[in-house]
């Protein structure tokens, strides 16, 4: 291999690069733009949940417990009912969640000293929200019953007022549970898989739909100088992301950056190896350039995302899924990210990792530069 | 002059057809993929978590802290990965990742349990996945509130004053998978439907027959009409595909009538086509093109929608945004014919802005095209 010839290739890439003008935004006003999306956008707490009132009972404990759900900060009242009957309309349109019905008799009942029921009706076709929702409701209620309890009405008279269990909860690393510290550091993963094999997918397969690729193979250059030098400039831009998206995460969105940040960016070029190798691979394997980034995109990106716990949990996979994600690549490297980010991971700590991310990214990159060769021939 | 039309919009498509044909791979993946997409996500995209890996040290090793520390156990949420009756390392179990969660049983939880006092119990999450940590927290806040009222009610042998009675309505277990069908239904063919369009012009720009289909005696919507009509055919094929898939191995069946959940994907796709058709006067390459197609459809599409997060939760000019995306009124017309078995008489003001949609976006398709015309 000479390097005089990689960097023949490599400057024609460039010059091909800098003459797509167009490309410029996508490739880096797009990772931001996703960015800020996915950080203030993706948040999976539930909020405003759209609640419709049924009071039967206007009674002032009815009041009270309705005070209560407001207060809480969770429910937005969107709507009140005169009768049950009215409840399902509102159900399945989709304009409230979730509906809290409070009988008639409910404040005579409390009074009496017997026990009084509150019925909740969710929108389950939403399960996400209509769960979280119940959650809440349930607090709402307990909080309620207790204060009821605590003084002195209702059945149970303050009875073990400061007694039974106490659960202290103590998170670490996020300590306010914020989805957005959680997803970001996931937007560098994907902006990085998704720009990087797309790119690369299309390195070998353009030359040949242009018809390019011919004059390519009577050059002397050999299969690995053309290689690298059309993946150098790729690596190049993958790299030039993460240290836009960095700064973005930290002072942006305050995402704490504990770790190191040179580890990051080296752990990121090696993880380049994988992306930009499965992208040559799908290139020589498609025909056409819309097979090539079809492929990328559907058979390659998408689910190795979904699969790999950069943004739904694997623990929650069954169990046969939960054994995929140990084969793809961008697992560990999710894993990584999250790792330096938060919880201020050291390469001791995380080197096994990197050294799957190695393994893979070898073995992927032989795979697809035997592959290319074979094309070439 | 309507039938001449009708035969020239025809012809196109016969062409745009013989394409699609004699690429037989990229016609596999229009079809297969959504399909695929959905077993995939359908498993894949689970909030019911489960399996949270949990540590237990348990200092007291009484009748009070064996009996909560089943209760985690035994609850279906939590695996146990270890148990140690004298302390743990704690930071060294979250650093290695070993233990999402740790409870930690005190000394003398028992004795201060029997006495009717103040006993506490620690639990310690690693909150680097914020999500996984929140539902954790719920769980194991509901085991100790369960094992609060076993107390109470031994002690008063009575009920607590107030009681909830839950019902959920549609989807009474809350599954995810019934609940991510109709969603993932408006995602995947958002994707697959604009990307497909959004190729298929470039394509004739960059191998430079765009020429000679400028010099056909073709009006611009005779153009338009014949390279949407065998996409939107092939899109709902795989829409088809979807709801066989999604009744085989999630067993969500549609509750509404068929024909009106056809009507609505209709439109539907037929904007998400014209979005297509808009990026690919945009691009000059199809690598262009693609990247924007995956970008403008498929963030959106995940993000906006409601799909995955509620809109109602983000922040205000967020949710302004998300009126722009077809694929939040998709998304409750789905929900209810699918899930609700609703008719689509409820759904009024999502049908109208989808048809604006529509035809705001065709309306850009044309004019871009137009203007790369002449």
């Amino acid at each position: 291999m000479k390097l005089a010839r990689v960097g023949r290739v490599l400057v024609k890439e460039l010059h091909q690069l800098r003459r797509d003008r167009r490309m410029y935004p996508i490739l880096f006003v797009a990772p931001v733009l996703q960015l800020l999306a996915l950080g203030y956008a993706a948040t999976t707490d539930v909020k405003n949940v759209t609640t419709l009132v049924v009071d039967l009972d206007r009674s002032a404990e009815s009041r009270r417990l309705l005070d209560r759900f407001r207060a809480s900060g969770y429910f937005d009242f969107v709507g009140f009912e005169g009768s049950i009957a009215g409840v399902e309309r509102w159900l399945a349109s989709g304009q409230a969640q979730v509906a809290v019905v409070i009988a008639e008799g409910y404040g005579r009942e409390l009074g009496a000293g017997r026990s009084a029921a509150v019925q909740i009706l969710a929108d389950g076709s939403d399960a996400n929200s209509a769960g979280i929702g119940l959650g809440y409701a349930a607090r709402v209620v307990a909080a309620e019953s207790a204060e009821m309890a605590a003084r002195g009405r209702g059945p149970i008279r303050a009875v073990a007022r400061e007694g039974g269990i106490v659960l202290l909860p103590r998170v670490w690393y996020n300590p306010e549970l914020l989805s957005r510290w959680y997803m970001v550091p996931a937007v560098l993963a994907m902006v990085l898989t998704l720009v990087t094999t797309t790119l690369s997918s299309m390195a070998i397969v353009r030359e040949k739909e242009l018809g390019t690729l011919e004059q390519l193979i009577v050059t002397p250059l050999g299969a690995f100088e053309l290689v690298a030098g059309k993946l150098l400039p790729f690596a190049f831009i993958g790299i030039t992301q993460v240290l836009i998206v960095m700064p973005i995460a930290t002072h942006v969105f305050g995402v704490p950056l504990r770790g190191s940040a040179f580890l990051l960016v080296a752990l990121s070029a090696l993880y380049l190896l994988t992306t930009l190798g499965l992208g040559l691979l799908m290139s020589t394997l498609a025909r056409t350039q819309q097979q090539a980034m079809m492929g990328s995109a559907f058979l390659v990106m998408l689910p190795m995302i979904y699969l790999s716990g950069t943004i739904f949990p694997i623990e929650s996979m069954p169990s046969a899924f939960r054994f995929i994600s140990r084969f793809i690549p961008l697992t560990y490297y999710s894993l990584i990210l999250r790792s330096i980010f938060l919880k201020g991971a050291g390469f001791l700590d995380l080197w096994p990792e990197a050294a799957a991310l190695l393994g893979f990214g070898a073995g992927i990159a032989s795979l697809a530069a035997l592959r290319f060769r074979k094309t070439l021939d | 002059m309507a039938l001449e039309s009708l035969s020239r919009i025809v012809t196109v498509a016969g062409k745009e057809s013989r394409h699609i044909r004699r690429d037989p791979l990229s016609l596999a993946m229009l079809l297969g993929v959504p399909g695929m997409m959905v077993v995939l996500y359908g498993f894949a995209l689970n909030f019911d978590v489960k399996n949270i890996a949990l540590a237990i040290s348990d200092r007291d090793q009484s009748e009070a802290s064996r009996s909560i520390a089943a209760s985690f156990t035994h609850s279906g949420y939590f695996v146990l990965k270890r148990f140690s009756a004298a302390s743990l390392d704690l930071e060294a179990l979250m650093k290695r990742r070993e233990a999402t969660a740790i409870l930690v049983v005190p000394e003398g939880f028992g004795e201060t349990v029997a006495a009717g006092r103040r006993a506490e119990l620690q639990l310690l999450l690693d909150g680097s996945n914020s999500n996984t940590a929140t539902t954790a927290l719920n769980y194991a806040s509901a085991l100790v509130g369960d094992a609060n009222e076993r107390l109470l009610a031994r002690r008063a042998e009575r009920a607590p004053p107030i009681q909830l009675r839950p019902r959920v309505w549609y989807n009474p277990e809350l599954e995810s998978s019934h609940f991510l069908v109709p969603g993932l239904m408006g995602f995947i063919l958002m994707i697959t439907s604009v990307v497909a369009t959004a190729l298929s012009v470039v394509r004739e720009k960059e191998r430079g027959t765009m020429e000679q289909i400028r010099l056909a005696p073709l009006r611009m919507g005779e153009l338009i009409a014949g390279k949407t009509l065998p996409y939107l055919f092939l899109s709902l094929v795989a829409s088809a595909i979807i709801l066989v898939v999604a009744r085989a191995v999630f067993g969500v069946s549609v509750r509404g009538s068929y024909t009106e959940l056809f009507a609505a994907t209709t439109l539907y796709l037929t904007g998400a086509l014209g979005w297509g058709l808009f990026v690919s006067t945009l691009a000059t390459t199809q690598q262009q093109a693609f990247q924007i197609a995956m970008l403008s459809s498929m963030l959106p599409a995940v993000l906006l929608s409601g799909f995955v997060f509620p809109i109602r939760s983000m922040p205000v000019l967020m949710q302004y945004v998300s009126y722009a995306v077809p694929a939040r009124y998709y998304l409750v017309v789905s929900r209810g014919i699918i899930l609700k078995g609703s008719s689509i008489t409820l759904y009024p003001r999502e049908l109208l802005l989808l048809l604006a949609y529509t035809v705001v976006v065709l309306t850009l398709a044309t004019v871009g095209l137009r203007r790369k015309a002449s």
